[in-house]
């Protein structure tokens, strides 16, 4: 039986020497360091790490070692190479961080260039108004009503208290249609919308109706034969002028500004009283001293006419069907179009309906 | 209504301080609207000068002037004579005349200072009463009556260039207030000024010794008052104050006889007629017109008359169309010495129609028409007659007819706490009682229920709400206490309302801009459309009165408005432009509406029998393009505007509310008939889409190629999903296949498209056309559309065979159905 060969001799293995492997090392990475680009680094990467690269040459060799030897060797060879790719790694992100930011120089842009590849849409702001009007009293609670615009005369007319010889039909300039024993007509206001709702719902009511009516205006700066109102009704118990006041203080506030209240003239409309027209305080002066003596938006007055408003007529209730004995309502009404002109200083009426994008595309998709 | 401030202070004591402006302020808060304010337009120094020198000065053009000295006292500042140059020549030296001196300002904005006129420095101007805005004269300057003042005395005031004329906007509830007594009433209420009535006044107990009246119709004519004057001197100038004071009020001077009962009609309120005695044929009559009466009114028109017409007669028939306008045989004129005066009261329904009627709205028609105070013809009659004799001289015949009584004044009775109750103020029943009286009614009762009987005056006051808004104006609308209701919980917009948001809101960002048209088209505009003759859209609902006979019509399409903002946005030199608008149409139902009475609630049948009648209005949505959809840059170049841009629209607008839509080829106008589709929900037609026909873009001035389309979006909008069902996603990979098929030409890609999807079956989750080839390599008459189909499985990854296997499905059930060859 053999002893073990333990006094086994080592061979010389010159690739191996530790001076030789530093001397492979060294080469190495200063090569990696030498390599200006990305070509360069990868001829270093061939050169010194690749399958005839002297540090994988030397690798080969560990094996002729005698075993006691190996260890040492392999550590040896193993921590050259390790550094060799880490230096390779570190060199390659560098590079590729050089070559990207040279990319990102040479791929400038010119980002002022123009935009104008689609032109931009809009709503209308007859449409966009009406809606922010609607939302101010969504937002207590109301409903927003409706109806056609060519109306039963009956619902435009007797039905508000406008018997067939009241004077106040004349006042309004209505568009009749033919033949005129079919009693119908293109609606003088909105207010056909609150007797159907009277008509189609129980109290209490709370609803708000925007829309388009019609009147036999010239066509001018500042009358159209078609424009838009808005009105709000309101039936229930115990409802008085104050509600009506405080309603319309709380939308205009809401329209036009904090501190933009309201106030009431005596005036008259078949469907309300008592009746009044309602003055806004000029949200552009406020009727301050000073500032409302200049003022355009006003003229000087300090307030806005508004628009018209009341406690609802009992004989409107009553062909309404409503009992005037257990419920009371006011009604209000304005024009949409007048407020947009005003709020937003448009000059022309027209510029409302003759569709001209430069003017409504101004106004963007919301008020 | 038109009133001097002058002339209101006659009536009631105003406080001097009170200005102008103060005064309408005041009343504008009792329910008087201020329509404006007019000055005379003179402004000073305007002043008293007496004429020191004249002297003649002959021109070359012909005209003598006269450079006179004028002392104005110290109205000049130095006191030395005024050098002023003058036209005029009825003047002597030692007059009062009345100067003008430089700074001062003539109606029309003329401003004086001192110039260079015919060799002289003219250092102000002796004025007559033309240039300063106080009547037609202008024979010569003013000449002052000798005690009338001394030189440098201010003239404003003296010749009431000082007074101020308030025009008022009177609504129809306060007729009253068309008269200087109604708002001489309000003026000393809004003051608490005690107010004498000017129309108080004792007149002579009626007999039968008057002008013989008879009124056959006294539900058209309930009181009839007629005094005479006889001997009248029609020559008789009109005095200057009384002129003056009917100009001012916005009516003409025409002669003493006319210029006083318009004076008495401003003062009372009461209309008034004059007859010439002498050219009258027997009584007066007062009765409805006969088949085919005429009669030629004092505008020189010759009317036939309506049965329903209140008429004025004699012998010699009509002789004046009642409280309208009189007639010209009878008509007061330069000859007439004797008058019978006519003041009577009018049924007001019938004097409104009458003046519609003829269209002859009437200073007298309107006053009736909204209401006037029947117990007042006695006094009117009266007051007229003493102003006659006045100024004209004659006399008052004895005799005094009055024909009828005004009906007793309402009743109505009112809780005294009602007006407290209905306005929100606190107002007691003191207060109700205290003004009520102050409005002048007389009240009964001092608190719970009133019994409150209305003055002659208020014919409007009805009803006990009409009462508590004379309340609440006297105490005033500014003390209403501002409180905000709460409504019981709402629902928010209904789902229509959120999705007509929806819809204008997609198409803004798809690029449309939104428009509002005018709805009225006629012949002409469906005409530009080539609208066939039968075609639906030409059966509008017509309107009776126009605004222009080229559009009598209420529109069944959006396109001819929209289209023709298209074509003036193009004409204002934009290029490319995309519009939407939505609105609703009519389509007439040949349907009478009922008119129901007013003293309750039409059934729910009667309300649903109404609504038939009323013309079919659906909301639709039109949209109109033209120019470049994408524009052409630096990028590359634009895309054209082309018909699959409208289609594309709908169909995209239809997805965007969770609607499917078929697309199907269809001819139409006013498009292409080779580019036009019909846009189908549930197999009925919603709407049309496509290229407009060239001839009708050549019509309208739109670019070739422009694109349009029109839906119905109510129909569109009632088959919008209300919940979306959420999508179940497959994570296992797509599968992809690309096919081709040779078809013939003119099939409808959505038929190829919708017979692979069928064939390929569960696994096929998209078929995606992405070219479409025409050419020789398919052969005449045919054409290769190309797909790509994605498949997946929702619960593994599909093998290749299984995907093969499901593209040839597809590809079998294409040629079996559609005949097509695979490429």
């Amino acid at each position: 039986m053999s002893a073990p060969n333990s006094s086994f001799d080592p061979v010389e293995v010159t690739p191996l020497r530790e001076d030789e492997v530093i001397r492979m090392r060294d080469e190495a990475l200063a090569a990696i360091a030498a390599s200006t680009d990305l070509d360069g680094l990868k001829q270093a990467r061939l050169e010194h790490t690749g399958d005839r690269s002297p540090l994988a040459l030397a690798n080969r060799e560990i094996g002729a070692l005698p075993p006691q030897a190996r260890k040492e060797a392999g550590q040896r060879v193993g921590m050259a190479r390790g550094a060799v790719s880490a230096a390779l790694a570190a060199r390659q992100a560098e590079l590729d961080a050089e070559r990207e930011a040279a990319m990102l120089v040479e791929e400038a842009v010119d980002v002022t260039l123009p935009w104008d590849r689609r032109t931009p849409g809009a709503r209308h702001p007859i449409t966009t108004m009406s809606e922010k009007i609607a939302d101010v009293f969504v937002a207590m609670g109301w409903e927003v009503a409706e109806g056609p615009v060519i109306e039963a005369e009956w619902l435009n007319f007797d039905a508000l208290n406008l018997g067939p010889d009241h004077p106040a039909r004349t006042m309004q300039d209505t568009f009749w249609t033919e033949p005129a024993d079919h009693h119908v007509v293109l609606r003088t206001h909105t207010s056909p919308v609150q007797a159907r709702t009277m008509l189609t719902r129980t109290p209490p009511i709370y609803v708000i109706c925007p829309g388009r009516v019609f009147r036999t205006d010239e066509y001018d700066a500042t009358h159209s034969p078609m424009f838009h109102q808005v009105e709000g009704l309101v039936v229930d118990r115990g409802i008085t002028m104050a509600h009506l006041k405080g309603t319309l203080d709380h939308f205009a506030t809401a329209m036009f500004g904090e501190g933009i209240d309201t106030r009431f003239r005596p005036s008259y409309f078949p469907f309300t009283e008592p009746s009044a027209e309602v003055d806004m305080r000029c949200f552009v002066c406020r009727g301050i001293t000073g500032s409302v003596e200049t003022c355009r938006t006003c003229r000087g007055e300090g307030w806005i006419e508004w628009g018209g408003c009341g406690v609802v007529n009992p004989r409107v209730l009553t062909a309404c069907g409503v009992d005037p004995d257990i419920y009371t309502g006011f009604a209000f009404g304005m024009g949409i179009d007048r407020a947009l002109m005003f709020r937003h200083g448009a000059e022309d009426l027209r510029d409302l309906f003759e569709g001209d994008v430069r003017f409504t595309t101004a106004f963007g998709v919301e008020l | 209504m038109k009133a001097p401030v002058s002339w209101i202070r006659d009536l009631v004591d105003l406080p001097d301080e009170a200005t102008t402006h103060d005064l309408t302020h005041r009343l504008t808060a009792l329910g008087l609207k201020l329509e404006g304010i007019e000055g005379s337009g003179v402004s000073g120094p305007l002043v008293v000068g007496r004429v020191l020198t004249m002297t003649p000065e002959p021109q070359k053009n012909g005209k003598t002037i006269n450079w006179c000295t004028v002392d104005v006292g110290q109205a000049n500042g130095s006191g030395e004579p005024q050098g002023i140059v003058c036209g005029a020549h009825n003047f002597a030296p030692g007059d009062l005349v009345v100067v003008i001196l430089p700074g001062g300002v003539l109606p029309g904005g003329f401003a004086i200072s001192a110039r260079k006129t015919y060799g002289h420095v003219s250092a102000g101007m002796i004025c007559s009463a033309r240039e300063l805005g106080l009547g037609e004269d202008h024979d010569g300057i003013i000449v002052l009556p000798a005690d009338a003042g001394v030189p440098g005395q201010d003239a404003l005031a003296m010749l009431g260039l000082d007074d101020e004329i308030i025009e008022f906007e009177i609504n129809p509830d306060r007729a009253y207030a068309l008269s200087l007594r109604g708002i001489a009433r309000e003026a000393a209420l809004a003051y608490g000024r005690p107010f004498t009535d000017p129309t108080e006044r004792a007149v002579p107990e009626p007999d039968d010794h008057g002008y013989p009246i008879v009124v056959e119709d006294p539900s058209g004519c309930p009181v009839f008052a007629a005094r005479t004057v006889s001997g009248f001197d029609p020559t008789a100038p009109t005095p200057t104050w009384l002129a003056r004071r009917i100009e001012q009020a916005g009516m003409r001077s025409i002669s003493l006889a006319v210029d006083v009962t318009n004076y008495v009609m401003l003062e009372f309120g009461q209309p008034i007629h004059g007859f010439d005695r002498d050219k009258l044929r027997g009584p007066i009559v007062v009765r409805r017109a006969r088949a085919g009466e005429q009669l030629t009114t004092l505008d020189g028109v010759r009317r036939t008359l309506h049965l329903e017409d209140l008429l004025i007669t004699d012998d010699s028939g009509p002789i004046g169309l009642a409280a309208v306008m009189g007639g010209e045989t009878t008509e007061l004129g330069p000859t007439t010495t004797n008058i019978v005066i006519e003041a009577a009261h009018w049924d007001p329904v019938s004097i409104a129609r009458t003046s519609r009627r003829h269209k002859l709205p009437s200073e007298a028609a309107k006053r009736f028409e909204r209401g006037v105070d029947p117990t007042l013809p006695p006094r009117a009659a009266d007051r007229v007659a003493e102003l006659l004799v006045a100024h004209g001289g004659g006399t008052i015949d004895p005799g005094f007819t009055l024909v009828g009584q005004p009906a007793p004044m309402r009743t109505i009775v009112i809780d005294a706490t009602l007006p407290g109750s209905l306005t929100g103020m606190e107002i007691t029943p003191e207060t109700t009682v205290a003004h009520l009286a102050a409005v002048g009614c007389s009240v009964e009762g001092s608190t719970g229920r009133l019994s409150v009987t209305v003055p002659p005056w208020r014919p409007d006051l009805s009803d006990p709400y009409d009462l508590v808004e004379e309340v609440a104006r006297v105490v005033g609308y500014d003390h209403v206490p501002s409180v905000l209701p709460v409504a019981p919980p709402g629902s928010g917009l209904t789902p229509t309302q959120r999705l007509r948001r929806r819809v204008g809101r997609s198409l803004a960002g798809w690029g449309y801009v939104e428009a509002l048209s005018f709805p009225w088209v006629g012949p002409a505009d469906f005409e530009r459309l080539m609208l066939a003759a039968d075609d639906p859209r030409r059966t509008t609902v017509r309107l009776a009165n126009l605004l222009s006979t080229e559009q009598p019509w209420f529109t069944t399409t959006l396109l001819p408005g929209i289209l023709g903002n298209l074509s003036r946005n193009l004409g204002r030199g934009q290029s490319d432009v995309a519009l939407f608008e939505t609105a609703t149409v009519a389509h007439p139902t040949g349907l009478a509406t009922p008119i129901f009475p007013v003293d309750a609630r039409p059934t729910a049948d009667q309300i649903a029998a109404l609504d038939v009648c009323v013309p079919r209005q659906p909301l639709h949505l039109a949209i109109a393009i033209a120019g470049q959809v994408d524009r052409s840059g630096w990028w590359g170049a634009g895309r054209e505007v082309s018909w699959s841009d409208a289609i594309e629209t709908i169909r995209a607008l239809a997805g965007v509310l969770g609607v499917h839509v078929d697309v199907r080829r269809a001819a139409l106008a006013p498009w292409h008939p080779g580019r036009c589709a019909e846009i189908v929900l549930d197999d009925q037609v919603i709407g049309h889409a496509g290229e407009l026909h060239p001839s009708v873009c050549a019509a309208l001035d739109l670019p070739k190629r422009s694109a349009a389309a029109e839906i119905d979006l109510d129909a569109l909008m009632a088959a919008a999903s209300d919940v979306v069902a959420a999508p179940r996603l497959s994570a296992f990979p797509v599968a992809k296949e690309d096919i081709a098929l040779v078809v013939d030409a003119d099939l409808p890609a959505e038929t190829a498209a919708a017979v692979l999807r069928e064939g390929a079956g569960e696994l096929c989750e998209e078929v995606r056309l992405f070219d479409v080839y025409t050419g020789p390599q398919v052969g005449e008459g045919r054409k290769s559309l190309a797909f790509a189909l994605r498949f997946r499985a929702p619960d593994r990854t599909l093998s290749t065979q299984e995907t093969g296997a499901a593209r040839d499905a597809a590809v079998a059930a294409a040629v079996a159905r559609l005949g097509a060859t695979q490429r």
